[in-house]
C-alpha cells in the first residue's frame, strides 16, 4: 500500500483485501466456484478503492508538467490520434507512426515524445531498471493514458504494412520456445481454460473477453504494491519464462503487443485494473 | 502516381533494401519474416544475472515446437526417438527416494530466472503444482498438465520394487528425465536432460508419485 494513500480510503481497502484472502483459503467454498469467479469478485470488492487512481493522478500531472532539458510538457505529444489527443489512444496501440517510421507501443511512443518535446535521452532511460529514474513516471503516464480509454474497445489498426509485419513477428515471438525450461508465451497462454496454481490464464491467441488479458493491463499489482505498465508485465512474463532480459520498449516487446492487441480486438479495456 | 509507377517504385526500393520501411513493396515472405524475426530477437534481449542471451538459441525440439501448428508426424517421431535415446536410468538402479522431499520439490516453483542467484540444481524447484494436481490437500494447483492425484494407485503400483511395476516406474522416470521422449512438443520441462534437477531430486519426485505411502496414493 503506498504511503500516500489517503487515510479515509486505507481502512476499507485493507478490510476487503483480508476478506478476499480469507475466501481464497476456504477450500470447500472455492471448490464450488471457479477461480475466475473468485477473481471477478475480488476485483469488484476492490473496484472502489483501486490504488491505480493515485498513479493516474500522478500521470496526468506529469503529462501537463513542464519537465526535462527543454522545460516542456507532453501536451503536444501525438499518441496516434493527433497531437494532445489522449482519449481513445490506448485501445489503438501499438500502431505505426509516420514521423518515426516504425510501429510503437504506448511506452516507446512516450519515450519519443520525452526526447523530442522535453529533451530527455531515451537511450539512457531504457537502461534504467523498473522503479528507478524515469521508469515510475512512464508507468504513471501509462496509468493515466490507459484510464482515458477505460470502457473503450480494442481496435488496433492493421492497415500499414509495418503493422502487419509486426503482427507476424509478434506471433513468432509468442510461440518461440527457448531457455532451460523450453517455455514460450504459448506454454501458458496458448490454450483456453487453463490456470497456473489458482491463477486463470487468458488464451492470448484470441480475444479472451472484456477486461481479461491484454485488456486488463496496466494494473495495480497488490502483491508488488505498484502500478505495472504493459512493458513491466511483459518483462515479468519473460523472467518467469527463464528468458534473458527483454529491453524496455524493444522491438520484440512491441511486436508481442501488436500480436496480443490485434487478437484482443473488440475487448473492453478496464485498465488500469487491479491484480493480486 | 499510377499503379505501374507504384509497383516500379516498390521493386526499386526492395532492391535497395528499403522496401519494408517504404510500405510500397509486396509483403515479406515467410522466410524473410523468419530472418527478420531472428534479428529482432537478437536485438531485443540482453544478459541479466544468470539468464544469458544464449538461452535464446534453440535445440531441435524447441525449434520444431515454436509455431502455432504442431510439426508433421515424421518430425515428431524423429524427435521422440532422439529424446528416448537421451534417457539415463539412475546409476545405482534405485528409482525412488523420499516422498516428503518430493513434496517439497513439487511445491517449489523457484529457479533459473534472472533474479535467482545460482544455476545449481539445488537452487531449483520442480514446479509440479504450477501445472498439476498432485495431493488432495493442496488446492492451489494448475491445470496445464493432467491431474497426478492417485498416480501410482491408478496404474496399479502396489509395490514400486516389484517386477510388474517396472514398466510404470521406468516410464515415469523417463517422463521426468526427458518428457519429449513420449511427446516431442510436450509443455513439460525436460528435468534430467536439461540439468534442471539431479538424479536424487528426480528420485524424490518419483517417490511422491509412486510410493504407496505418499499422499498422492495413500489419501
Amino acid at each position: 500500500m503506498p504511503a500516500a494513500l489517503p487515510p479515509r480510503r486505507h481502512r476499507p481497502v485493507a478490510l476487503t483485501l483480508s476478506t478476499a484472502l480469507l475466501a481464497a483459503s476456504a477450500g470447500p467454498v472455492l471448490a464450488q466456484k471457479t477461480a475466475a469467479d473468485g477473481i471477478a469478485e475480488y476485483r469488484a470488492m476492490l473496484a472502489d478503492g483501486n490504488p491505480a487512481e493515485l498513479f493516474e493522478a500522478k500521470g496526468e500531472d506529469l503529462w501537463k508538467k513542464k519537465r526535462g532539458p527543454k522545460n516542456a510538457s507532453l501536451e503536444a505529444c501525438d499518441l496516434g490520434k493527433g497531437p494532445g489527443v489522449v482519449k481513445g489512444a490506448w485501445v489503438e496501440l501499438p500502431r505505426y507512426f509516420s514521423d518515426t517510421k516504425r510501429v510503437q507501443d504506448l511506452e516507446s511512443r512516450l519515450l519519443t515524445c520525452m526526447e523530442t518535446l522535453q529533451g530527455f535521452n531515451a537511450a539512457e532511460i531504457v537502461k534504467q531498471p523498473f522503479g528507478k529514474g524515469e521508469m515510475p513516471n512512464l508507468e504513471a503516464l501509462s496509468a493515466w493514458i490507459s484510464a482515458e480509454s477505460r470502457e473503450l474497445r480494442f481496435n488496433l489498426p492493421q492497415r500499414h504494412p509495418e503493422e502487419k509485419r509486426l503482427y507476424e513477428l509478434g506471433k513468432r515471438a509468442f510461440f518461440y520456445r527457448g531457455g532451460p525450461m523450453d517455455f514460450s508465451c504459448a506454454t501458458c497462454h496458448g490454450q483456453p481454460d487453463k490456470r497456473i496454481r489458482l491463477q486463470d490464464l487468458p488464451d492470448l491467441r484470441s480475444n479472451p473477453g472484456d477486461g481479461v488479458g491484454f485488456a486488463a493491463w496496466p494494473a495495480y499489482r497488490v502483491s508488488a504494491g505498484e502500478l505495472w505498465s504493459m512493458q513491466h508485465r511483459l518483462n515479468d512474463c519473460y523472467r518467469q519464462q527463464r528468458f534473458p532480459y527483454p529491453g524496455y520498449a524493444s522491438e520484440a516487446t512491441i511486436a508481442l503487443g501488436v500480436y496480443m492487441g490485434v487478437n484482443a480486438k473488440g475487448a473492453l479495456s478496464i485498465a488500469p485494473a487491479i491484480k493480486r | 502516381m499510377n499503379k505501374t509507377a507504384l509497383s516500379w517504385l516498390g521493386a526499386a526500393l526492395a532492391v535497395g533494401g528499403l522496401g519494408l520501411l517504404a510500405g510500397c513493396a509486396s509483403p515479406p515472405t515467410s522466410a524473410e519474416l523468419d530472418a527478420q524475426f531472428r534479428a529482432m530477437m537478437a536485438g531485443s534481449f540482453r544478459d541479466e544475472g544468470i539468464a544469458k542471451v544464449d538461452r535464446l538459441q534453440q535445440d531441435a525440439n524447441q525449434a520444431a515446437c515454436s509455431s502455432e501448428h504442431a510439426p508433421d508426424a515424421t518430425t515428431l517421431k524423429r524427435l521422440e526417438e532422439a529424446a528416448l535415446a537421451t534417457l539415463q536410468p539412475p546409476r545405482d538402479g534405485v528409482y525412488l527416494g523420499d516422498w516428503k522431499e518430493g513434496e517439497k520439490l513439487a511445491q517449489n516453483g523457484r529457479g533459473l530466472t534472472w533474479t535467482d542467484k545460482s544455476t545449481a540444481t539445488s537452487a531449483n524447484g520442480a514446479n509440479c503444482y504450477n501445472c498439476h494436481q498432485i495431493t488432495k490437500a493442496e488446492i492451489s494447483f494448475g491445470t496445464i498438465g493432467p491431474s497426478l492425484y492417485h498416480y501410482g494407485k491408478l496404474r496399479g503400483v502396489a509395490d514400486p520394487a516389484a517386477p510388474n511395476a517396472r514398466p510404470i516406474v521406468e516410464y515415469t522416470w523417463g517422463k521426468l528425465w526427458n518428457a519429449s521422449a513420449y511427446n516431442a512438443c510436450t509443455l513439460m520441462p525436460r528435468f534430467g536432460h536439461k540439468g534442471l534437477l539431479d538424479e536424487q531430486q528426480i528420485k524424490h519426485v518419483m517417490a511422491l508419485l509412486l510410493d504407496p505411502k505418499s499422499p498422492v496414493n495413500a489419501d
